[in-house]
């Protein structure tokens, strides 16, 4: 730790500066007593400290460092997420020190800087200490092996190949892997177990397998492993291995770093571990069969403190919840032997055994079995009702996360109308344009009613309704924006429909404006934000994956984090349907008759398709934003949290790898919308926590989401949620497909002539997207 | 919903031809207090179907004697422009359901969001 600025200026303060650090620390009195902390007007031997909790991205040793030079120390409390800790001294007169020097104090924390205020509490909070028991038949074994061992084994991997079919070993998108005895298939989630590879369990493995046979951990020697690589940052998600691949006792040996291991109950009880490096994890019975595991992909866990004075027992419930400090990840290597089933699987947990009819777990979402092209009407409102409206009432609040910069084009045909004019947004989605111009009587509608009541949240006027039907006066509007609505009918005829129900609404000389999406993604040499930088893509790692939004809005940024099965999920099992080379698109699909699946952030290869998004990665980031809001929020020079934007600009690793995933997620297609339920109990991230709220599991968001102050914002339209996407249970990996039309160059300008009493006054390409203007007669 | 919204409502359901003003069927409304801007209020006015406004205002109790017709020089009359601004943006109709005065179909109210969706056959 160094000394920062702050505090060489605090020796020289001057009486200005004084008082303005005594404004800031009442300031931030204010702030911690809405927490329930009380600050004492007098002196005492503890001191809370603002800025620096683990919620601030300050470790307990940086902490300690910079306490410790005021005086002996007794105990430091950091709870997860808090943007303060607690310390007290041995003596009130070194907390009197402390409190005299380190106000206004600069902590530099790695990359990141916190300015610290204290202030004298009479007591520390007495963190209720409770102790969670390890799931039902786990053990954790720890020092199993002996440095030697470990080095042993670790050699006995060889790495080096990239890819070869003795141990099938594979690079998984968050992790290397290799398997020994049989390959465990990830499209599968099985082995084949006719079909042994050729090369055995490593000898190196002998002598601590049968440790474990001696221990009585295991029956029988097992006759299958597999290592996993992980470096800091990756991850697994959460599975529980397929039953009938596997007899009853799995043992996993970490090697290297250690890491923390999250075991979560379908009741919703989440249970971290932590695994030391050298340690050996048995689990059999209901901690095998029924719970899953996994680990969270990030760079630092939070772990139980070995203070003051190791050792200070790591028990492997992590019930110490106020004694947790950051632990940085190393390369881990897990060594996962498992012994194959050779009969059905009889255990006691049929709902998450394949053998007695459950799914086995964790099977990636499969994709759908494309549509065709609709031949008749009905044909297209049933497809638009699947792949169109159902989606959206599905996605709704995470695709509502990713929507709040309005496009600066649409804003300007907004302004340039005139006060009092009555606007109507046919397909206003959450409502981003109905605020833009306050002196305009503005009418939203929407065909999702999800969307629709987010628009009410946030106050504005808006009804459900089709876009083809909409129930308002003929020549009610002296404006009508439809914004990437039209893409979505799927015949040329209802496309058509579609404006001329928008003209209807017009009075004579009111204007529409319209923005579909466009086939070409570069236009004039220019490549809309949609399409992926392949400069900014660094070859041979896993291209995110990302929600599509229509054109000039970049989606969520989002990593694939199911990498384990193996099974691509943007649609790579239909390219070949539609991709064939020099044909155009639409022969294709007279070919084939089905859609095509479009990869995200890809140029179009057809004009009808079906877009990818995935549900999971916007649900964790908008989850994590808001935590990092609300838990991690930083005290500011005026004491006030400052916005999360402000704590991912300071505290990156807060926002991006510390706070991990929320529970596991049982049903992604639930559509809940109660956001303050939701924000109240989801599991906070703590290490041994329990969370038996079924509502934990609920996979819905906060309904609205109006944080406007996205730092994304700062560049109009582009909207990116960098985090890496933390692994979720199998249904939180939910890939929903949304019909598209891709307007080619000229051919909303022909929809639009094709309405009598109408004329084009403009049209233009903006991002990725046609967009016309049009005037009625 | 607002009875301003109300007012650009119309039944959309295939062959009527005189689907306005659709009535409101009210179980719960609530006034919710909208900073008053006497400009705005007047350049609505003129939008507005001032008969359908009056008529939806007495039926949810809120008529706040609001004239059968609409008085002239209105611009300058902010007693006037108050009560209208009240009952154009201030009352609210929570639940309830909003029926077509030919088909009698109904199109329900749930938290402030009227669902104007049709079925298949009514388009």
């Amino acid at each position: 730790m160094e000394l920062g600025d702050g505090n060489v200026n605090s020796v020289k303060m001057s009486k200005e500066q004084r008082k303005l650090i005594r404004k800031q620390i009442k300031a931030c009195n204010i702030v911690l007593k809405h927490d329930g902390i009380s600050t004492a007007s007098h002196a005492t031997k503890h001191l809370v400290v603002a800025n620096g909790g683990l919620g601030n991205g300050v470790s307990r040793e940086q902490l300690r460092e910079a306490m410790k030079e005021m005086g002996e120390l007794e105990t430091v409390i950091m709870s997860p997420h808090k943007p303060y800790a607690f310390v007290t001294y041995r003596s009130e007169q070194s907390a009197q020190k402390a409190h005299g020097l380190l106000n206004g104090h600069v902590l530099r924390c790695g990359d990141n800087s916190v300015t610290l205020y204290l202030s004298f509490v009479d007591s520390v909070p007495c963190e209720a200490e409770e102790r969670v028991s390890l799931p039902e038949g786990l053990a954790l074994v720890e020092d199993f092996v002996s440095l030697e061992e470990e080095a042993a084994l670790l050699a006995a991997v060889d790495w080096s190949s990239t890819s070869d079919d003795v141990t099938a070993q594979k690079a998984l998108k968050h992790r290397r892997v290799k398997h020994y005895g049989y390959e465990f298939r990830y499209d599968t989630n099985n082995v084949d177990k006719d079909k042994p590879l050729s090369v055995g369990l490593p000898d190196e493995c002998v002598p601590m397998l049968k440790h474990c046979l001696k221990d009585g951990h295991i029956g029988t020697m097992p006759d299958q492993l597999t290592v996993n690589q992980y470096q800091p940052g990756q991850g697994i998600p959460p599975h529980v291995d397929t039953h009938s691949a596997f007899e009853d006792t799995i043992l996993s040996l970490s090697l290297g770093s250690k890491t923390v291991m999250e075991f979560r109950h379908p009741d919703g009880r989440v249970v971290a571990v932590l695994l030391p490096g050298r340690s050996l994890l048995v689990m059999k019975g209901e901690s095998r069969y029924l719970w899953s595991h996994g680990i969270t992909p990030r760079k630092f866990d939070m772990v139980p403190a070995c203070d003051p004075q190791p050792p200070a027992a790591i028990t492997p419930d992590l019930g110490h919840l106020g004694n947790l400090t950051l632990s940085k990840r190393a390369t881990r290597t897990s060594f996962t032997f498992r012994r194959i089933r050779r009969s059905p699987c009889q255990c006691a947990f049929p709902s998450t055994c394949d053998s007695q009819g459950a799914l086995s777990a964790p099977a990636p979402s499969p994709p759908p079995s494309p549509p065709s092209l609709p031949r008749s009407h009905g044909d297209a409102a049933r497809l638009e009702e699947e792949y169109v409206h159902r989606v959206y009432d599905a996605i709704a609040p995470h695709f509502s996360s990713t929507r709040h910069s309005p496009w600066p084009r649409v804003c300007h045909f907004l302004s340039s109308l005139e006060p009092g004019d009555v606007l109507a947004d046919v397909g206003c989605g959450n409502g981003k344009y109905l605020g833009v111009n306050p002196e305009l009587v503005v009418l939203g509608c929407d065909r999702s009613s999800a969307l629709v009541h987010i628009c009410t949240e946030r106050g504005f006027q808006a009804f459900v309704s089709d876009a083809l039907s909409v129930p308002m006066r003929t020549a009610s509007c002296d404006a009508c924006i439809s914004i990437a609505v039209i893409h979505h009918f799927s015949t040329q005829e209802r496309r058509l429909a579609a404006v001329r129900e928008l003209v209807r609404l017009l009075k004579p000389g009111g204007r529409a404006l319209i923005y579909v999406w466009a086939l070409e993604q570069e236009y004039n040499k220019q490549r809309s934000k949609y399409l992926k930088d392949p400069s900014k893509e660094p070859s041979g790692s896993p291209g995110p994956t990302e929600n599509q939004s229509e054109g000039s809005t970049l989606p969520q940024k989002t990593v694939n984090s199911h990498g384990d099965s193996g099974v691509t999920d943007d649609g790579k099992h239909y390219r070949e349907v539609s991709g064939l080379a020099g044909q155009r698109p639409d022969e294709d699909q007279v070919h084939s008759g089905k859609l095509s699946v479009h990869t995200n952030r890809t140029a179009f290869n057809s004009q009808d398709l079906l877009v990818p998004w995935h549900l999971k990665d916007g649900k964790g980031k908008a989850e994590k934003g808001r935590k990092g809001e609300r838990e991690a929020g930083n005290f500011d020079k005026m004491g006030k949290r400052k916005a999360g934007s402000a704590v991912s600009k300071d505290n990156p690793l807060i926002d991006e790898q510390i706070l991990p995933s929320s529970g596991p997620t049982s049903d992604c297609k639930t559509e809940s919308t109660d956001s303050k339920q939701l924000g109240s109990t989801r599991p906070d991230f703590m290490l041994a926590q329990v969370t038996t709220s079924k509502a934990s599991l609920d996979s819905s968001l906060p309904s609205s989401t109006k944080d406007t102050d996205d730092a994304s914002n700062s560049c109009p339209g582009f909207e990116v949620a960098p985090s890496p996407a933390p692994p979720e249970s199998v249904a939180a990996a939910a890939v929903f497909h949304r019909y598209y039309h891709v307007f080619q160059q000229g051919e909303i300008e022909k929809v639009c002539c094709q309405v009598a009493g109408v004329k084009v006054q403009t049209s233009y390409h903006d991002q990725g997207n046609w967009c016309v203007i049009l005037v009625k007669d | 919903m607002k009875l301003l919204t109300h007012n650009m409502l119309t039944s959309h359901v295939k062959g009527v031809t005189k689907g306005y003003p659709l009535l409101i069927k009210a179980t719960e409304v609530k006034v919710n207090e909208v900073e008053f801007n006497s400009q705005f209020v007047s350049r609505m006015i003129p939008k507005l179907e001032w008969s359908a406004l009056v008529q939806a205002a007495e039926g949810l109790g809120h008529l706040e004697d609001l004239p059968a017709e609409l008085v002239s020089d209105y611009e300058n009359n902010e007693e006037f422009l108050k009560k209208v601004h009240k009952v154009l943006l201030e009352v609210e109709v929570v639940e309830g359901s909003l029926q077509c005065p030919e088909s009698g179909r109904e199109f329900p109210i749930s938290r402030g969001v009227p669902n104007m969706l049709l079925n298949e056959d009514e388009v």
